[in-house]
């Protein structure tokens, strides 16, 4: 089935009678040439690609609950390439580029919107420092432009110019950045994934990895046992578990980040906003709710749910940037998992065990990385060589202290970012 | 959240900082070796479920605590003295 307008058109007029399932429902075969372990949204791109790019189509996706349930489903959906450091800058340049051409791809309607992102600085040092990202950015290809105050001011006239502690000075503008609806995302790889024939499988949680002989030989399950030669954990949050099945302790905690959404209001913040003296993003969906986050809680968790303390503070920012939210009721708060690696940058890597592969650390930003962490994670699964625009993101780097990439420039230790 | 210190009793979670997985207590010998000493820095067992972890009662006595608590359901099972723990070897 295609998505076309005629075929709404059509469908709106005959009752909606003729949608199908947008993938099948398979029961688990005894063997796939290749498995991913996680069924959000980096593990349906992994599949999508591995199935599209190098034509390996005897493979599974392994979810322990529905797809698109973790964090693809709780994040703040904002899109960008405006990263500093090499390593980190090509990488989520490359998922930008696969943004702009997902929904023809895909055929599916992401609602992805680059309505662009404005980070605001508050001070000279701040200025230089968004100077010199917005040049790395330039020269990886990508748009940056560095606003004054009334630059700023003729895009965000509801800013509070001059709150005597914070005043704005200006803003970096990444005009391609923006947002896209999360769950299209991970149900439209969904669906290619399944349409080139890999089964996605639902409720079958991986209890065991087996191994022989320094090889994976495939994994235990609530449905039974699965063989494969190449096994991928793509989990976020749940990477300590699942690697501990391999006999594997890896350099990751996991820890809440919330996320909260307001009513519904009419268009009234037309970008991505953030704020450069404390953590707070926000936009505006379009369903009219704002939506925003700020700092992870700051202790590990698998909750789903924060504090008060961290919910308070990212309001507190929200206000003191943007008095007229405090106009707005809101609706929900929820909190996601965070796979925080002691850099804040991600893993995309082999492990000591021949045909398991690693995907992990995604810390804050997971939901604009799931193309190119997906391309890029398929190209090391099927290829066993990684991607050249992955290619710094080693799981060796904290051991030997080369390649790190702490990209706030805090350090190298858990707890930092 | 609250923390049942044992200097000032039951408080609020804001009067703390978190630092992390109580291995911190269970320093390696400097000659340990690069293995060792980053298992120690990096790895971490993360698990989902009880954990004991350093806290910090910063606005409080400034005493370092040990807390065992649960990563899952944010119950807190146990407060003890990181100097305590340090000094019985535990």
């Amino acid at each position: 089935m295609r998505f076309s307008a005629l075929k709404i058109i059509r469908e709106g007029l005959t009752g909606n009678k003729g949608w199908t399932p947008h993938w099948r429902d398979p029961e688990p075969k005894s063997e796939y040439d290749a498995i991913v372990i996680g069924g959000g949204g980096h593990g349906l791109s992994t599949a999508y690609y591995l199935a599209k790019n190098h034509g390996m189509t005897n493979i599974a996706v392994l979810e322990k609950g529905y797809l698109g349930g973790g964090n693809v489903g709780r994040n703040t959906t904002i899109v960008r390439a405006n990263y500093f450091l090499p390593g980190n800058s090509e990488f989520y340049s490359h998922s930008l580029k696969l943004w702009e051409g997902l929904e023809e791809d895909l055929n599916y309607n992401v609602m992805h919107s680059q309505r662009g992102i404005i980070n605001l600085f508050h001070s000279d040092g701040q200025r230089d420092a968004a100077a010199r990202r917005g040049n790395a950015m330039i020269n990886q290809g990508d748009d940056a432009i560095l606003l004054d105050r009334e630059g700023v001011r003729k895009m965000l006239p509801y800013l509070d110019f001059d709150n005597a502690r914070f005043p704005i000075y200006g803003g970096l503008y990444h005009p391609r950045g923006g947002t896209a609806r999360h769950d299209a995302v991970a149900w439209g790889y969904a669906r290619g994934a399944d349409q080139r024939g890999v089964d996605l499988i639902q409720n079958c949680e991986v209890t065991g990895i087996d191994i022989e002989n320094g090889k994976v030989t495939g994994v235990q399950t609530t449905r039974g046992a699965i063989r494969a030669k190449k096994v991928g954990m793509v989990v976020a949050g749940r990477s300590g578990q699942v690697a501990a099945m391999a006999g594997m302790r890896l350099p990751i905690e996991s820890h809440v980040l919330q996320a909260f959404v307001t009513e519904g209001l009419k268009p009234v913040i037309d970008h991505v906003v953030t704020f450069g003296m404390g953590h707070f993003y926000i936009s505006q969906s379009d369903k009219g709710g704002l939506v925003f986050g700020g700092d992870i809680d700051f202790y590990a968790s698998y909750a789903q749910r924060g504090n008060l303390p961290t919910a308070e503070h990212v309001i507190e920012a929200g206000m003191t940037l943007m008095p007229m939210i405090g106009k707005a009721k809101m609706l929900r708060s929820w909190g996601g998992i965070m796979d925080m690696s002691p850099d804040g940058s991600p893993i995309i890597d082999r492990t000591h065990i021949e045909g398991l592969y690693l995907n992990t650390g995604w810390c804050y930003g997971g939901f604009k990385a799931v193309p190119a962490s997906g391309w890029c994670m398929a190209h090391l699964m099927a290829t066993d060589t990684p991607h050249e625009v992955a290619a710094r993101y080693r799981l060796d780097r904290f051991e030997t202290g080369r390649g790190l990439l702490d990209e706030e420039g805090t350090g190298s230790q858990h707890n930092l970012h | 959240m609250r923390i049942n210190c044992p200097h000032c009793g039951p408080r609020d979670r804001r009067e703390f900082t978190y630092q992390g997985d109580a291995l911190a207590l269970d320093r390696p010998d400097p000659e340990a070796g690069p293995d060792v000493w980053n298992d120690y820095i990096h790895n971490r067992d993360n698990p989902a479920g009880p954990t004991r972890e350093l806290w910090y009662h910063e606005t409080g006595c400034a005493a370092w605590l040990v807390v065992t608590r649960d990563t899952v359901t944010h119950d807190i099972h146990a407060v003890e003295l990181a100097s305590a723990v340090k000094g019985a070897g535990k």
